[in-house]
């Protein structure tokens, strides 16, 4: 089984938000960058397929040079092969072009994005990849697993979960639940030193088409100081959201 | 060039989503000198999107699409888009939308917004606010395909009646079998989902152990609200993971947010930042979630909560 994992470069969870140019870049000063979350939940559970079932497990991320440390620590973690489009990642649809351009040379049978990237929160990426292809998708999934040319896969749906059964080429987006966040794995020295050696093959953009373009960003506006309730006052809490927030 | 909404059912019967997808759907055709276009999908009840603004409704009424099936279900929506020749595409943000949204981009040739917050700032350019960075930030996003889809941030723009002479029209579509089959569905048919809650009530470390989580159901059960979890709650095994609410678990744009026992750690805090309403209860008065909060009690959830249900108990009855 040939397994391609769609990894995204972004902001620490911890990262402060900031933006520079008049509001329309973010800004990178100080902040550190890790694998998106929901992607490697995905490239986790790959390891697995790739220990247990003898999958072959590649990585692909579309982005600059400057996202090469976060592809080498998924080749630390025991990706094979790392695959990196050379561009900017203009929108979800460049991005997900350009990875099924790939995709479709390469005869993948399962290929794992995460749900969403907590940077831009598009969520379409996966769901793209799978329309471009016209492979089977499976979206929010929680459970993966595959024998032969079948994968049974649980799915996140609003309010419960949903078992699904797909025949393989399958596209998936995945998140926490694929492993736990236990299972999540720090890479090692010998990790790390065998990733130096592991190719990681630059291609450049099949296309350059988009569908958006960004027209700046804001924040929120600062929110107002707390209201305390004192803790034996329980009916002006209630007062207070009836009257004033008018919530119940 | 009208602009049509998925108007979304469940066992046959419209979601609350459903009138707030129209209601934002009318405002955007109301901009652009058009009128709104529903699609609705075995649902028995579609009449009733005209009370929110819809002049015309297609009504599928077909076996293949008696469960949810995302290639399907994007198939028929995309051809009443072609049938209706519509330039936007306007869907709800729940999970079947989500799933569906990318699909129906692709066999449209449009783009896609997702968690979109407010009406269009522009319609030509098109150009809607969205969130971004987990709610830390808004992004303006301009969608430059002739075709455009959005996805609707839940309680974002809310429902508002504006009743409107509307037909109604049997649509039928052809669907291909897919090869994604539903095995079994596990859903508790007695609660109301995150997605779909106007409140809900959270849990954190602080209320010790999963035995006590009676007291955020009591307190769920008198708002009619949704119950939820912190990171380390689900992490440690106390709660489901599809309670966990937070930057890699559930958005929550509720109306009211209620945090017990919760601390409030930034990624939290990023995953419940479109909810109106934040309510907190916590023993630490330096405790992050009260910088976030709109109402707080310092103060122990395990005598708070009990003197709280039995106070709503008594409002509830009294109103």
């Amino acid at each position: 089984m040939k397994i391609l994992v769609c990894i995204s470069n972004v902001p620490d969870t911890t990262s402060k938000i900031n933006f520079t140019d008049g509001d329309s870049t973010f800004d990178k000063n100080g902040v550190s960058y890790i694998i998106n979350p929901n992607d490697e939940f995905g490239l986790t559970r790959a390891m697995w397929f790739k220990e247990k079932q003898g999958a072959s497990v590649d990585i692909i991320t579309v982005g600059e040079a400057d996202v090469e440390p976060t592809m080498r620590k998924c080749l630390a973690i025991g990706a094979d092969n790392a695959i990196r489009v050379n561009a900017k990642p203009e929108d979800s649809f460049f991005v997900a072009k350009q990875i099924a351009a790939t995709a479709k040379d390469g005869g993948y049978d399962l290929i794992i994005a995460g749900r969403e990237s907590i940077d831009y929160n598009g969520g379409v990426v996966p769901g793209m990849i799978a329309g471009l292809l016209d492979a089977n998708f499976i979206n929010t999934c929680i459970n993966l697993e595959i024998e032969g040319t079948t994968a049974t896969v649980i799915r996140e749906i609003d309010g419960g979960k949903e078992t699904l059964s797909a025949t393989l080429p399958l596209v998936i987006g995945g998140q926490k639940g694929l492993v736990e966040e236990s299972d999540l794995r720090i890479p090692n020295m010998r990790g790390i030193m065998m990733a130096r050696k592991k190719p990681l093959t630059v291609i450049e953009p099949s296309s350059n088409e988009t569908q958006t373009s960004p027209n700046g960003f804001s924040k929120p506006s600062p929110k107002g100081s707390v209201t305390l309730v004192d803790a034996d006052n329980i009916d002006q809490l209630i007062d207070l959201l009836h009257k004033e927030a008018k919530v119940i | 060039m009208s602009v049509l909404i998925y108007a979304e059912s469940e066992d046959g019967k419209l979601k609350k989503g459903a009138f707030e997808v129209a209601s934002y759907a009318k405002g955007v055709a109301d901009a652009m000198g058009s009128s709104v276009t529903a699609v609705a999908i075995n649902a028995t009840n579609a009449n009733e999107l005209g009370t929110y603004g819809v002049s015309k409704i297609l009504n599928i009424s077909n076996d293949a699409l008696a469960t949810f099936q995302a290639k399907g279900y994007a198939a028929a929506i995309a051809a009443a888009a072609k049938k209706e020749n519509v330039e936007v595409v306007i869907l709800s943000s729940s999970a079947d939308s989500k799933y569906l949204a990318p699909l129906l981009g692709v066999n449209l040739e449009a783009s896609v917004a997702s968690n979109v917050v407010a009406l269009p700032s522009s319609t030509s350019p098109f150009v809607v606010k969205r969130t971004a960075f987990t709610n830390k930030a808004f992004q303006e996003t301009q969608l430059n395909t002739a075709t455009k889809i959005v996805c609707v941030s839940s309680n974002a723009y809310g429902a508002h009646e504006n009743t409107t002479e509307a037909s109604l029209e049997d649509f039928t579509v052809e669907i291909a079998a897919g090869n994604v089959t539903v095995v079994s569905v596990d859903k508790a048919t007695d609660k109301v989902s995150i997605a779909d809650a106007d409140t809900v009530v959270s849990g954190g470390r602080g209320l010790k152990g999963p035995e006590n989580w009676n007291l955020i159901e009591d307190l769920a059960e008198v708002l009619g609200a949704a119950t939820a979890c912190s990171k380390p709650v689900s992490d440690m095994g106390w709660r489901p993971h599809g309670e966990h609410v937070g930057q890699t678990g559930k958005p929550v744009a509720s109306n009211l947010y209620i945090a017990i026992g919760i601390s409030g750690a930034i990624q939290h805090l990023a995953g419940i930042n479109s909810s109106k309403v934040k309510v907190v209860i916590n023993t630490d008065p330096e405790a992050p979630f009260f910088k976030a909060a709109d109402y707080g009690i310092v103060g122990d959830a395990f005598e708070v909560v009990p003197k709280l249900i039995e106070k709503l108990k008594a409002f509830k009855a009294a109103s």
